[in-house]
């Protein structure tokens, strides 16, 4: 089970435990010997209850998830607590996530899928009704609906909420004036004036051609065809401008070769952590919000460790590790009571509500329509 | 006979079938195969006309590129290196691969961005140079990449040429450039023929190199395969695209070796000596 001298092994965990239940040790003696004691008197009375009963969810559990998007001395601490260790696989857009589970054996026990992928997950039949008894962490009444709501489909939930965000855009507002650029029209205006050759956008269709889209006041998540074609004589205009086309644009924002870069809430705060003169702005125009999730697919090789994960990573405590490493907003009223006021009322987390009003959800349309994905590769592949 | 059989037809025939099937297909409503007959995605062919064109140019570009920098090398190491260093400069061309080509890259990124290369560049008082995200960085990482590729089939040539052959081409009078050209440089053809076959063809399929170096705006067929089945998910002319690019290769290769045949076979007298 353990590589580590300091785990003891499956089997004898079993044995132990068949003898604490049979009465022949005491619970202490039980809790000593299999390192129980010690991970309970950290994480408290609750785990010590949960841990006894997922005492055989096994030695690992399969993650798909995005880049910088979990705290590893989270998954340090969920191996101390149940002997599972966690192996991260990281992935770049929702659509190489859905590729991955439509070709099947992924090996996965938990991804995290964003909003409007999941009434596409289940209309293929590729997740699970959660087993909610088993996520008693999950407290449907703390959550916000508007980020929590898209994980219940037909009145079952199937996906329980990691946390939400804004795509916006990050100017290097040192090359500007000190100016952050403001709205989408001016994001691609500047584009091909000023900033040319040093702005970056998303490699995704959704967030590339939605915000495109939002330079003629359209909506983000159009499908029609005159709209379309709008958008991409606009990107195709652009792209002899654009430094990349790349959704990993931190490297060059922060080497100083892109100025300005199509951006989510988490890489734009990181930005502006290391580099005040990076600011991350939303378009006036509106644009997306997103909330991403917590689900387990269809056929999960090992569903209990699956479920153990996700109600340890929905501990407030836990959630709240979380929320401060990885830079997004979370949804859980627990987990925001815990924070201080200065992060509550960071504009790049929490933007002003009449900039949030504007914003719109990505719809499931938006992710699968063929239309879309093939504007998408003209533009790449012109 | 049997075992070869089978792991032939299993791990190419079979893959292969498939993929012809799937080209006739259609993509389903959220992306995937939906059996079907049509020849819409061949017809369809055209809208990646620019991920063959880029490559047809890339990929000669590259090879070539490749050739003229590793045939120096082969023939130092192979003719005028010492044996004590022989074996120890072949290791160092093996060394990079022992790294993926993914980190190496990374390396290449930091080289060729902003405050790499440019940067020496503008000290210099060149001014702004863009190096990154174009068909030139492009075409390094290739080179850097495929250069033992073509290394080590020029190096055996020239490694087995019999360097007798060089002295009597001297003693009989010939000045040591028309003895390369004349000895030399066509008993290593068998050995730049394969080097130039192995290169351009895993050229041909390249995407990680376009995709790091190209920043998404230098676009081969195999970014264009990675993207209609990873990101579009339409594997009926993801399909259609890579039988297409089969057909392609077919047809280069086939020309390439009938052109290298021919070349050879009018030396077949020489390289038997």
């Amino acid at each position: 089970m353990s590589d580590r001298n300091d785990f003891i092994s499956r089997t004898k965990f079993m044995e132990e435990l068949m003898r604490y239940k049979k009465g022949s040790v005491s619970r202490r003696h039980f809790l000593g010997v299999t390192g129980l004691g010690l991970a309970t008197s950290v994480l408290g009375a609750t785990l010590s209850r949960q841990a006894m009963a997922q005492a055989n969810i096994g030695d690992r559990v399969v993650i798909a998830s995005w880049p910088n998007y979990h705290d590893p001395a989270d998954f340090e601490s969920f191996k101390a607590a149940t002997g599972a260790a966690v192996d991260l696989n990281v992935f770049g857009s929702n659509e190489e996530m859905l590729a991955k589970l439509q070709a099947g054996g992924t090996g996965w026990d938990v991804f995290v899928p964003t909003n409007y992928t999941i009434t596409t997950y289940v209309e293929l039949g590729l997740i699970e009704p959660l087993d909610m008894s088993k996520i008693p962490n999950y407290d449907a009444n703390a959550f916000d609906p508007r980020f929590a709501g898209p994980g219940t489909v037909d009145g079952k939930i199937y996906a329980v909420s990691k946390d939400w965000g804004t795509t916006g855009m990050a100017t290097n507002t040192a090359n500007n004036n000190s100016k952050a650029v403001t709205s989408w029209k001016e994001f691609w205006d500047i584009t091909q004036g000023a900033f040319s050759g040093r702005t970056t956008v998303h490699d995704y269709q959704l967030t590339t051609i939605g915000n495109a889209l939002k330079y003629f006041g359209y909506s983000f998540n159009s499908v029609d065809p005159k709209e379309l074609a709008d958008a991409e004589k606009l990107l195709l205009d652009v792209k002899p401008h654009l430094f990349a086309i790349t959704s990993d644009y931190q490297p060059a924002m922060r080497n100083g070769d892109a100025w300005l870069a199509m951006c989510w809430t988490g890489d734009g705060k990181q930005l502006n952590r290391d580099m005040p003169e990076i600011e991350y702005t939303l378009g006036k125009e509106g644009g997306e919000i997103w909330s991403d999730f917590y689900a387990v697919p269809i056929g999960a090789p090992h569903r209990d460790a699956a479920y153990a994960l996700i109600n340890y990573l929905l501990d407030p405590a836990i959630n709240m590790k979380e929320t401060l490493f990885h830079g997004q907003p979370v949804a859980d009223a627990r987990v925001n009571a815990m924070l201080t006021p200065e992060r509550l009322a960071d504009p790049i987390l929490y933007p002003a509500a009449e900039l949030l009003n504007a914003l719109e959800f990505g719809a499931a349309e938006t992710l699968t329509n063929p239309d879309r994905a093939e504007l998408m590769a003209r533009f790449k592949s012109a | 006979m049997f075992p070869a059989t089978a792991w032939f037809v299993a791990m190419l025939v079979l893959p292969l079938i498939v993929v012809f099937v799937f080209s006739f297909g259609e993509r389903g409503p959220a992306g995937g195969y939906v059996p079907a007959f049509s020849f819409a995605n061949f017809l369809n062919l055209g809208a990646r006309w620019a991920a063959f064109k880029n490559t047809m140019v890339l990929a000669p570009i590259g090879t070539i590129a490749c050739l003229f920098i590793a045939y120096p090398l082969a023939y130092f190491l192979a003719v005028r290196a010492s044996a004590k260093w022989q074996t120890m400069l072949l290791i160092l061309v093996i060394v990079p691969f022992w790294t993926s080509i993914l980190i190496r890259s990374y390396a290449w990124i930091f080289l060729l961005g902003g405050k790499g290369l440019p940067n020496v560049f503008a000290a210099l008082g060149l001014g702004h140079i863009q190096l990154i995200n174009t068909p030139f960085a492009v075409l390094v990482g290739i080179v850097y990449g495929y250069l033992p590729l073509m290394v080590f089939p020029i190096y055996v040539s020239l490694e087995r040429l019999d360097k007798r052959l060089l002295e009597a081409a001297s003693d009989l009078g010939a000045p040591p450039l028309n003895t390369f050209l004349s000895v030399t440089l066509p008993l290593s053809m068998p050995g730049v023929a394969t080097g130039c076959m192995l290169v351009f063809i895993l050229l041909m399929g390249e995407f990680l190199i376009p995709a790091m170096l190209g920043g998404g705006k230098v676009f081969f067929v195999g970014n264009a395969l990675v993207d209609l089945f990873v990101q579009s998910r339409n594997w009926a002319f993801g399909s259609a695209v890579a039988v297409a690019l089969v057909l392609v290769m077919l047809v280069t290769v086939t020309a390439y070796m009938r052109f290298t045949r021919r070349w050879s076979g009018g030396r077949d007298d020489i390289s038997l000596m």
